[in-house]
């Protein structure tokens, strides 16, 4: 795997999403609380953009007629066919253990620590870095 | 086709002769109020005596009632097809009666003279409780008076009834039937509380037959999508004169339109095709698919499981003519477990009564 650079983390404040292109592919980077996640914009099931699905919470029910809702803005429903997906791992929620939506380790770093080949830096700045 | 030894028939429709037959099993107060009232009997729009489909054509006696005594079961399926075991559920339309007190008199009398008249006269038949459910109360009662005989296997209800069944107000229900080890049995038919079809009333006999089938759908999605099976994990529904080629087709929907709206029914945590394989059995009669093995083949690779499927005759309803049958290119293995073992894991009773 290797590391890019693809923004200035002030750039995507917390509950933001934005969209870059690594490798050629098209990834969206979560902002949760200040905390950086990446996933594939493509949904496993029909390729629909999730960088355009609502990010709701997550409703679970320990029985029939009980609900907990929590983890405000932590699934993102792909606005195709409304699948649910958690932002921070890409497991789907009607099955997280086979279908999921591919989840690239994503980082915030200072500029002084990276090198910058293909995107200026500035070291007083911190940036995303997504693994690819 | 001869079937394997020890087959066991989950769908049998013993007919009710006459309201009469029920007067020695009615408390005086009802029993009275069939010659006051000037009742005439239960039959219903499900199935009319005289259709064709609702008793086979040589399975018609020349006088009297047809299936309606035990000498007529003997005759036409147990010793001509070699059926070891059979469970009786008539079909008496002792659910559309709208006093509930009455309907819950005439209930018990039914399920009293299925006992007497079927149960007590051959020791290889099993019975059905028939439930009132025009009140929950009561048909929590009728499980508890029954259930003690080990004899009644399960319980049956009508797949129209008022309400969709998996809904709370019925889950008393379901909390006897898990505590007795009985199954629910939801067979083919309506209370008539209801259009037969959401789109209103049909016409014809034809049409409300088919009917049926959206039924036991819209039966289905309630019992799973309200959680049902989540509370009541072992609880087993057994789906009657449902036909079963319509089910795959079904599960592709609902499955799809629940991986898309999961968040209404958060304890749904399996899709309902896993929750139908481990809680829903059905019997084989009718199939509803045309008289080819690769079709079937390809259904029951649908299904995914070799354990859903209960054999039936349906007797009396005209289903199929001559000997029994089982759909086609089903192997020998396949076919003692359709008409053998699986009725014996689904009917826990069944499997512990031993009948010499």
């Amino acid at each position: 795997m290797t590391r890019h650079i693809v923004a200035p983390a002030a750039e995507i404040a917390p509950g933001q999403r934005r969209v870059v292109e690594v490798d050629g592919k098209r990834i969206v980077l979560f902002n949760l609380h200040g905390e950086f996640f990446a996933l594939s914009d493509r949904c496993p099931h029909q390729g629909g953009p999730l960088s355009k699905g609502p990010a709701i919470g997550l409703v679970e029910s320990p029985c029939p007629g009980e609900y907990s809702y929590g983890r405000e803005g932590e699934i993102v429903r792909c606005p195709w066919h409304a699948w649910e997906f958690d932002i921070r791992t890409g497991r789907s929620r009607f099955d997280p253990r086979r279908m999921k939506v591919r989840a690239f380790p994503a980082c915030v770093e200072k500029g002084e620590t990276l090198q910058a080949e293909t995107f200026p830096v500035s070291v007083e700045q911190e940036y995303v870095v997504v693994e690819v | 086709m001869e079937l394997p030894t020890g087959t066991i028939d989950a769908d049998l429709h013993p007919i009710v002769p006459g309201l009469d037959a029920l007067a020695p099993y009615l408390p005086p107060l009802w029993r009275d109020q069939i010659a006051m009232r000037g009742m005439e009997g239960f039959d219903t729009q499900s199935y009319p005596p005289n259709s064709p489909k609702s008793v086979r054509s040589d399975w018609r006696p020349e006088t009297g009632v047809p299936a309606s005594t035990i000498e007529q079961l003997r005759s036409q399926v147990l010793e001509p097809w070699g059926v070891a075991r059979g469970i009786v559920t008539p079909l008496y339309g002792v659910q559309l009666v709208f006093n509930e007190d009455m309907g819950n008199a005439f209930t018990s009398a039914l399920n009293d003279w299925t006992r007497e008249k079927w149960l007590d006269a051959d020791r290889r038949l099993a019975g059905s409780i028939i439930l009132p459910m025009f009140n929950a109360e009561h048909a929590v009662a009728e499980i508890e008076r029954c259930a003690p005989d080990p004899r009644f296997v399960q319980a049956m209800v009508l797949v129209m009834g008022e309400t969709p069944l998996g809904r709370r107000h019925n889950w008393p229900i379901f909390e006897a039937l898990v505590k007795h080890d009985l199954p629910l049995a939801i067979h083919a038919g309506s209370t008539y509380r209801n259009p037969v079809t959401s789109l209103g009333w049909p016409s014809w006999y034809a049409e409300d037959y088919a009917a049926n089938q959206q039924a036991f759908q819209s039966m289905l999605a309630s019992l799973i999508t309200e959680g049902v099976f989540v509370k009541f994990p072992t609880l087993k529904v057994v789906l009657l004169e449902s036909g079963v080629s319509w089910l795959p087709a079904f599960l592709w929907r609902l499955t799809k339109g629940w991986k898309g709206v999961r968040f209404e029914v958060p304890w749904l945590d399996r899709s309902p095709i896993e929750v139908v394989r481990e809680n829903i059995r059905l019997s084989v009669q009718p199939f509803d698919a045309p008289d080819d093995a690769e079709t079937v083949k390809r259904l029951m690779d649908h299904l995914g499981s070799d354990e859903m499927l209960l054999w039936s005759s349906d007797w009396p309803h005209w289903q199929f003519d001559g000997r029994p049958k089982l759909p086609p290119g089903i192997g020998p293995e396949l076919a003692r477990k359709i008409c053998v073992e699986n009725a014996l894991s689904t009917y826990k009773r069944l499997a512990s009564e031993t009948v010499s």
